[in-house]
């Protein structure tokens, strides 16, 4: 199953190799290893408990690895001597609970990273905000504070605040379990969107729906391991693993 | 939600007997509230002006020709006091926001900045105002710094600085850690520095939550800045002391409590209007 470590070059954008990290005696990450290509979907999937969300956090950097390589567009990321904060600009995070900021409209929320980090000027940050607003279906709430927004619209701006800076991969963690259910199709295909407009995605979810008509790879996450990977139609149609029956059957009771 | 409160509505029997009814009881609790104030008020006034020294104590703390007299003076002492109390606010910010920042550097590499932060803020909220006033007062001026005043004005505002620093650096510190952990988490991943998620994402919201206990700190100051006259410095309580000496007469002292009355009462009434206006209404509805 284990990929092994290679030095030739791979097509890869991103790629864990036996990636292990664990909080105290708690081991959430075992042996990773997951690659996506650009423009790829991927999808995490597995209970809660089972490592996705730190997965994701650990290659954003916002975690510091105990162990493995994450190499990102060619460069070993998880090197202590990388600049994190650089590496954080080309990738988009989106949170399970949005995390907009209170104190900011939702332009000066989406324009923030484009001023303070990419040294656009107000003006240009502005007008690509605004476009980008646009593009997620609200521009006629710029000026709106996110707690006035629905869940939903609020779950929009935050995938916009990630997008807008052009980042190579997107990174969503759990981003409609926060939602009502009647929402969630509206953040899901703003998602289909971004997939069929060749964005690169890496994300976890419980939509097996989504999974299934979007994702180019599912990985079952159990125990901090990968223990079933491949297309959609496989692993949630017809799972070779035990475990990952139980859990599909488990989540569809 | 489409429907909007239109103005055909009438209210129902029950309800404008419901609304009937609780305005008759707001009627009648505001004049048992009323009522029982004027008797406190009159019980303990008909005391203190039926007591045997009160005629004594009217001459000494109550004649209006000593509060004209004085006035002047102390006001002029007050005027001290504001420019005191707004030069010193200023710079209790800079430097407790900076302690407070110290202290909430996490990782091993700010252990020292941590520990000079935690260090400054135990001996000085530990010192009496007084002490730090009178230890400063007296012993800066005796070390001849080069390029430092020897005033007492000086040192007495710096005393006022580093004492009320000690608190409001707590305060900040609390504001910025009730900044949830997403906050920081949303910056980071958008590639801001530390430094910048700190300027940008928490200290903006941290500084919203603590201003009604600044404005607190800032009333306190406003009447602390009176201390600073154990110096010698004459501001309105020192100006107020040196009238007294006159004819002791102590009506000198009445006119400055006054005086600091009409500055705090004012401030300390805006703080209740803007914690009110930044206070939670809805989810607790009525109660």
């Amino acid at each position: 199953m284990r990929t092994p470590v290679d030095s030739t070059p791979s097509t890869d954008l991103l790629r864990l190799d036996r990636v292990r990290k664990s909080f105290g005696d708690h081991l959430v990450l075992r042996e990773v290893d997951l690659s996506i290509e650009p423009g790829q979907c991927v999808v995490l999937i597995g209970a809660s408990g089972s490592g996705k969300s730190t997965l994701l956090r650990c290659v954003n950097l916002l975690e510091v690895v105990d162990d493995g390589v994450i190499t990102f567009e060619g460069r070993d990321i998880t090197d202590p001597r990388v600049d994190g904060d650089e590496v954080r600009s080309r990738m988009g995070m989106v949170f399970q609970a949005y995390n907009l900021f209170p104190h900011l409209d939702v332009i000066g929320n989406v324009t923030m990273a484009l001023r303070l980090v990419h040294g656009v000027k107000a003006d240009e940050a502005r007008s690509r905000g605004m476009a980008m607003l646009e593009r997620v279906g609200l521009a006629a709430k710029a000026q709106a504070r996110p707690d006035d927004l629905s869940g939903g619209q609020q779950q929009r701006v935050a995938i916009a605040r990630a997008l807008v800076a052009n980042p190579r991969l997107m990174l969503l963690d759990e981003v409609t379990s926060a939602l009502d259910p009647e929402l969630v199709g509206e953040v899901l295909d703003l998602l289909t969107d971004l997939k069929s407009e060749g964005v690169t995605m890496l994300l976890n979810t419980h939509e097996m729906g989504f999974a299934r008509d979007v994702a180019d790879q599912v990985c079952f996450l159990h125990d901090g391991r990968i223990h079933e990977r491949g297309r959609p139609e496989q692993v949630l149609g017809d799972p070779q693993e035990e475990r990952t029956r139980t859990f599909l059957s488990r989540i569809r009771a | 939600m489409s429907d909007r409160v239109g103005t055909a509505w009438q209210p129902s029997e029950v309800q404008s007997e419901r609304d009937e009814w609780r305005r008759r009881r707001t009627i009648r609790s505001a004049a048992i509230a009323a009522g029982s104030t004027l008797l406190l008020l009159g019980v303990v006034g008909g005391a203190v002006v039926s007591s045997p020294g009160w005629e004594r104590v009217k001459e000494t703390y109550f004649d209006w020709d000593k509060a004209v007299s004085s006035f002047p003076a102390v006001l002029e002492g007050l005027w001290l006091n504001i420019r005191v109390m707004a030069l010193c606010a200023v710079l209790i910010v800079v430097l407790s926001l900076t302690i407070a920042i110290m202290r909430t550097i996490r990782g091993p590499v700010a252990f020292p900045l941590r520990l000079v932060g935690t260090a400054y803020v135990d001996i000085f909220r530990g010192l009496p105002l007084l002490l730090v006033i009178f230890l400063l007062g007296f012993g800066g001026p005796a070390l001849s710094l080069s390029g430092l005043p020897t005033s007492a004005l000086f040192w007495g505002c710096a005393a006022l600085v580093l004492s009320y620093s000690a608190y409001v650096a707590e305060v900040f510190r609390a504001g910025i850690e009730s900044v949830h952990p997403s906050q920081r988490l949303a910056g980071r991943s958008l590639g801001l520095t530390y430094g910048q998620t700190l300027r940008h994402v928490v200290l903006p919201q941290a500084w919203r939550r603590v201003i009604p206990p600044l404005m607190n700190d800032l009333v306190s100051l406003q009447k602390d800045s009176g201390l600073i006259a154990v110096l010698g410095v004459v501001d309105a309580i020192r100006a107020a002391q040196i009238e007294t000496a006159i004819d002791f007469n102590y009506t000198p002292y009445v006119v400055a409590g006054f005086l600091f009355c009409c500055l705090t009462i004012p401030m300390a009434r805006l703080t209740d209007r803007y914690a009110r206006k930044k206070g939670y209404h809805g989810a607790g509805g009525h109660l």
